[in-house]
């Protein structure tokens, strides 16, 4: 099998637990992301996604295990991983378009101003921004304007992989709707490779390739991986329609219900923990509900 | 409404001053007493008139103080009062007049508030004057005082901003020159004097290094904890971006600590200014504090006065500057 994109391998996170002790939060955790896909990672707080996700970024070590990028090892920060954080993090002394231009000017460091302006005006008028509204202070903007910047920003760098840590957290239920709308306008636009963390079902399922379910903390792992196998362009009041929607739904809704107790607080007895690949697809095979296909060779049993 | 709360505070203010004034008027306001006039019995009056002296005189030299046989003595000069007065007045013709009686009762010691507008006035027109060493305008005073206090505070800028920048970003040299900045902050500045003037002899120098002193710990403290404290995202913007470490500090970390090191600044102007006038009474020479004591010494309260009045509004000036400053580099989160 040839190697992903992304490839996350054997990675160990410990961090001591106060006690003397030390804390596994996951072990020998491995998968995979293709170039171009989307895919979120769902689970409950503490499971260690957020780890993951600095890990990916480079922001933080992990204590064993190695993530490739393009068969290149990943280690510290770099920008071709952008990253969106759940708190926007803009520099708030900054306008809305000089928050952009800050990561472009960093990116294409021979570029002339008005070409670095440019293309950070073209980013944030993909998201939405355009006119007066650019120069604004991130304090004079909504969450959700502030959010389309951070967002802006992070694509504008064309990073080989984007990660998105809870973007939409913050947001009210309708500001949330709409930003994923554009989100999804910008990807498809960008053909970027996207890793997002979500706590919400329904916004992996519209948003995801391919979703990744941890489960709970510690000793977590990347129990299941579910593939969406609703068609794009996808739109959120359609694909309620879908008949695979409601049954991914519902596997996603057991899953976290359930299962990622009962699969959690196992050690790796040493094993590469890869997570299994579930494929639903009524609309395919109308008589198959639930297709489980082994990814990699070491596979535990699914018992539910 | 908020224009009617200006004129309205405006309109306070200036209440509060003349209020002010008026009491400090009173309270060194004393009635011109003037000597204690004499009292004429009608045959007194009658033999001065006789002898040809003009009654609008009797009762102007008695209405001054002068007894009768001393205005016997006047008639007896049979000369008009405009006279005696071009030839220097009745003491100059050997006429004594009883101290009891012409001695004005005594004013008060401190300045009424005109006497203080009169020098305060002189010295607005005239504020660059040299007359000698120990006279000079009010203007040139305070621009020594101006100087020394830019030059020692320049050079803590000059140490205590990168410093703190690099102890600001290092945990560990924080945590190692913590103690010694707690230690040496609260050391009254007058203190170093001694060690100043020991070591460095010159006295212009050793107030200059009081300055420096004094404005170093407030900007020290101030760009260590505001670097340290910026916060971990904005640094982890900067690290995805790939910035390098000067890059980082110049685009991250200053903008995002100015805040603080700016209040920093304005608390060591504020301190080296309250400094400068203590320095400068203790070694003499120029400066608006020597000014103060000079001034003192030579029971100039009205001259002392404007002084004091002018090294407050040098300081709330220096003041308004870094106000300015501090808003010019806040922002909002």
């Amino acid at each position: 099998m040839a190697k992903p994109f992304l490839s996350i391998e054997r990675l160990t996170q410990q961090f001591p637990d106060g006690a003397g002790g030390t804390l596994t939060v996951f072990e020998n955790a491995s998968f995979g992301v293709e170039k171009g896909e989307f895919v979120c990672i769902l689970g409950h707080s503490g499971c260690g996604k957020s780890t993951i996700m600095n890990i990916l970024a480079g922001l933080a070590e992990p204590t064993s295990g190695v993530v490739k990028m393009d068969g290149m090892h990943v280690s510290g920060p770099s920008l071709d991983r952008g990253v969106v954080f759940q708190n926007y993090s803009l520099l708030p002394w900054l306008s809305a378009l000089k928050n952009v231009t800050f990561g472009v000017s960093a990116r294409h460091k021979g570029w002339s101003k008005a070409k670095v302006e440019e293309h950070a005006r073209a980013y944030l008028a993909m998201v939405g921004l355009e006119g007066d509204v650019v120069h604004r202070k991130p304090s004079q903007l909504s969450g959700g304007m502030r959010q389309r910047v951070s967002i802006a920003r992070a694509f504008a760098n064309q990073p080989k992989l984007l990660l998105l840590d809870e973007p939409f957290g913050a947001l009210d239920a309708l500001t949330r709707g709409t930003i994923q709308d554009e989100l999804i306008k910008v990807w498809s636009q960008t053909e970027q490779t996207v890793f997002m963390i979500t706590h919400d079902i329904d916004e992996a399922i519209l948003l995801a390739d391919r979703i990744l379910l941890m489960t709970n903390g510690p000793l977590a792992r990347v129990a299941e991986s579910v593939d969406i196998t609703i068609p794009r362009p996808r739109n959120r009041t359609e694909i309620v329609e879908h008949p695979n929607y409601y049954a991914i739904r519902n596997h996603l809704v057991q899953f976290l219900g359930q299962r990622s107790k009962d699969l959690a607080g196992h050690g790796s007895d040493g094993q590469d923990q890869r997570p299994e690949t579930v494929h639903i697809d009524k609309a395919a095979h109308a008589e198959a509900d639930v297709d489980i296909e082994p990814e990699g060779a070491h596979l535990r049993a699914v018992n539910d | 409404m908020i224009r009617n709360f200006d004129a309205r505070s405006a309109l306070l203010s200036v209440l509060i001053l003349i209020s002010g004034l008026a009491i400090w008027h009173f309270a060194t306001h004393v009635p011109e007493t003037g000597p204690v006039g004499v009292v004429l019995s009608a045959e007194q009056t009658d033999t001065l008139l006789g002898n040809n002296m003009a009654a609008e005189d009797i009762e102007f030299y008695a209405s001054q103080g002068v007894a009768f046989p001393q205005l016997e003595q006047i008639a007896a000069l049979n000369l008009s009062r405009e006279t005696i007065e071009m030839a220097g007045g009745i003491r100059a013709l050997g006429i004594s007049v009883p101290d009891a009686n012409s001695a004005p009762a005594p004013g008060s010691l401190f300045p009424s508030p005109a006497k203080i507008g009169v020098e305060l006035w002189a010295t607005i027109t005239d504020p660059f004057y040299v007359a000698g060493t120990n006279d000079m305008g009010f203007g040139i005073q305070i621009g020594y005082s101006l100087l020394r206090v830019i030059i020692g505070y320049t050079l803590a800028a000059a140490v205590a901003i990168p410093l703190g920048f690099l102890i600001g970003m290092s945990p560990l040299a924080y945590k190692a020159l913590d103690p010694y900045i707690q230690v040496l902050k609260p050391i009254s500045p007058l203190a170093w004097m001694p060690i100043a003037l020991f070591t460095i002899g010159d006295s212009e120098l050793s107030s200059i290094f009081v300055i420096f002193i004094c404005s170093l710990w407030p900007m020290l403290s101030n760009t260590a904890f505001g670097v340290a404290s910026v916060r971990s995202d904005w640094v982890n913007v900067a690290r995805t971006h790939e910035l390098g470490t000067l890059r980082t500090a110049l685009t991250v970390i200053l903008p995002a600590a100015a805040p603080t090191i700016v209040t920093g600044m304005r608390i060591s102007i504020g301190i080296a200014w309250l400094v400068i006038v203590a320095a400068e009474m203790l070694v003499g020479g120029t400066g608006i504090g020597y000014v103060v004591w000079n001034e003192w010494n030579g029971l100039r309260l009205d001259r002392m006065i404007v002084a004091i009045l002018l090294i407050g509004v040098m300081g709330m000036l220096l003041d308004a500057a870094f106000a300015r400053l501090q808003r010019a580099v806040s922002y909002v989160e």
